[in-house]
């Protein structure tokens, strides 16, 4: 879990700067004193989060109610069936009326699993890509500017603050075929009633959400370089590009690495706008779409199955991406060091 | 000339200086930050504009308010449609429980993570922060099997417990970096003055560290009044319970009618109170936000 590390660097400057209090006034009880402040919020963690997962896992291996194959009878008991409820997902094997396993017919939810895992990694990709180079645009104006920072500053926290059912219900009016979107573009899409527009409005959607966002959070990182190394580099004779490639960018990266990877997992889950937008219909069905889905059938343990699938997916994706930012920010220092 | 001279000093503390000689590079950036504020605004804006028009104009692409009425609110609150009044209220409930609780629990664990010495701390760190990175779907499906178990579907407990799994991490890390900034050489002064613990805890700590929790708490009351996918499906379509965000998200009309700007007048109830909050605190907020994140 090295996202703890980079993600809460305010802890971990508190743990650099602790000699100097332990020296001081560290007494023998804090550790006690520590425990007894941190109890409480481990124990209702425990609670909310990890005893549902654990108990999801442990689910998941379970059969769900439904006809048994051996007997013929309908159980509503469950019995251990191993990964058969993770066959179904990834193997897109699905019972037969047989009794044994065949290929999820089309149109099931079965089948949807591959297509559900590459919407959500396109929608990543794309939303996080566009978000992320947009918003390192406009970080880097509002830190050029004088005046009006602190309206943009306001006016940025305006689509963040609005909450993402409401943002998709806004949308579905803009993107209404007869909505104002086609008439100022003179275009005539339909854009939520056909695949890939309904995935470019999801794109622009979420774009337009979250980018004022990660601005801010590189606009922070930006206000963290000293002004000193640009005014140094100018009297070198470095061009603005030259500035941007070898000072601003290097300096930024440790920012920029926590925000994309932060957006990364929040993208990987995304929920509200396929569900509002689209109702996951014209291949919008992200991977937490599914798990509702699944939810309103009563293969329960089959849904359990596939959170867990998410679950794992997702936590591997952000491993990666940390060891990954990791290795490139350890790269950026030793060449600054040089 | 003159004014980029004055202007000057002030730049040097915190950006490099603009070019001297000519002034387009200013003129650019003023293109480009009216584009960022047209950007954030200007969906907003049609929002607002359709929330107060007409719903037989809703295909108007007018730009600016035409047809004004304020019909579409009346609409909203109509109860024989949508019980939006009640979620309004639900949401108030679900988001103040969850922030106390959030707050109440967290502003310990902030306060040892970022003051006290223990061991693993790395481990609790990191526990935290990644239940708060959580899925929500991880947790949705176990959720939905024990509170049928429980009956606790369509229930506010059956809300408020689950949305302390992403709230309570929010608010520990928050008040982690905030606590880890402030000046505690103070406490000590006053200890040295004679204070005692709790003295220097209520007169010294409490004043400095309130704006912290302020801001923590609006935070954590935003994430909750924002959630949708678990009390979508938690709520179970029982509209005694349901927050406002799943009650726009189904919000319907009477026949042949497409509700659109009555669902936008809706969805402007819901947004216009975090709007006008956030742009009130904007400085503490946008310090919450990053003080997380883009540290060192």
């Amino acid at each position: 879990m090295t996202v703890a590390g980079q993600a809460v660097e305010g802890a971990a400057e508190a743990e650099s700067s602790k000699p100097e209090p332990k020296r001081n006034k560290i007494k023998t009880g804090e550790g006690r004193l520590a425990f007894i402040l941190v109890a409480p919020t481990v124990i209702l963690l425990a609670l909310v989060v990890g005893y549902p997962v654990v108990k999801g896992i442990y689910q998941s291996f379970q059969s769900d109610p439904g006809l048994d194959p051996t007997t013929g009878f309908f159980s509503t008991s469950s019995h251990w069936v191993g990964l058969a409820n993770y066959k179904h997902w990834l193997l897109q094997q699905c019972a037969t009326t047989g009794g044994g396993t065949g290929k999820c017919p089309t149109g099931t939810l079965g089948s949807q699993f591959w297509s559900s895992v590459f919407v959500t990694l396109f929608f990543t990709v794309m939303t996080v890509t566009l978000e992320t180079i947009i918003g390192m645009c406009f970080a880097l104006v509002m830190h050029r500017a004088f005046r009006g920072r602190g309206l943009v500053r306001a006016a940025i926290l305006v689509p963040w603050a609005i909450p993402t059912a409401v943002t998709s219900k806004l949308w579905i009016v803009i993107f209404d075929p007869q909505g104002v979107l086609n008439k100022v573009l003179g275009v005539h899409i339909l854009w939520t009633s056909s695949q890939w527009p309904a995935r470019f409005a999801i794109v622009i959607a979420d774009t337009w959400k979250t980018t004022p966002f990660i601005a801010l959070l590189i606009l922070a990182g930006l206000q963290g370089i000293s002004a000193d190394i640009y005014e140094s580099a100018r009297v070198d004779g470095a061009n603005a590009w030259q500035r941007f490639t070898k000072i601003t960018l290097p300096l930024v990266k440790p920012a920029l690495a926590v925000a994309v990877i932060f957006r990364t997992l929040d993208a990987l889950r995304m929920y509200d706008l396929p569900a509002i937008l689209t109702g996951g219909a014209n291949g919008t069905t992200t991977v937490s779409v599914l798990v509702v889905h699944q939810l309103s059938s009563t293969l329960l343990n089959t849904a359990s199955a596939l959170s867990t699938i998410t679950f794992i997916l997702i936590f591997a994706i952000a491993l990666g991406m940390v060891r990954l930012f990791n290795a490139n920010i350890v790269g950026a220092q030793a060449k600054g060091a040089k | 000339m003159t004014t980029a001279t004055v202007s000057a000093p002030r730049a040097t503390a915190e950006l490099p200086a603009p070019k001297r000689p000519f002034r387009w590079g200013q003129v650019g950036t003023g293109v480009i930050l009216a584009l960022v504020i047209v950007w954030c605004f200007l969906p907003f804006y049609w929002m607002v504009v359709l929330a107060f028009r007409d719903n037989a104009y809703t295909y108007d692409t007018t730009p600016y308010f035409t047809h004004v009425t304020l019909g579409n609110f009346k609409y909203a609150f109509n109860t024989t449609y949508n019980q939006f009044g009640r979620a309004l209220i639900n949401s108030l409930i679900i988001g103040g429980v969850v922030t106390i609780v959030a707050m109440m629990v967290g502003v310990f664990a902030g306060y040892a993570m970022a003051r006290l010495a223990f061991r693993g701390k790395g481990i609790v760190l990191a526990a935290i922060l990644g239940a708060s990175m959580f899925p929500g779907v991880a947790i949705l499906t176990p959720i939905f099997q024990l509170f049928t178990t429980f009956g606790w579907l369509g229930t506010y407990q059956g809300l408020i417990l689950p949305q302390i799994s992403f709230s309570l991490p929010l608010a520990v890390y928050t008040l982690t970096s905030f606590f880890a900034d402030m000046p505690w050489e103070l406490e000590q002064a006053a200890r040295v003055d004679g204070a005692t613990p709790g003295q220097a805890f209520r007169l010294v700590i409490f004043p400095l560290a309130a704006p912290a929790l302020f801001t923590t708490a609006i935070l954590v009351f935003l994430a909750s009044w924002n959630e949708f996918l678990l009390s979508s499906v938690l709520s179970i379509g029982k509209s005694s319970v349901a927050p406002s965000t799943v009650s726009i998200a189904g919000f319907t009309a009477g026949p042949h009618i497409v509700p659109y700007t009555q669902t936008m007048a809706a969805g402007l109830v819901v947004t216009v109170p975090l709007v006008i909050v956030v742009l009130l605190f904007q400085r503490r907020i946008v310090s919450g936000l990053t003080a997380g994140g883009v540290k060192g």
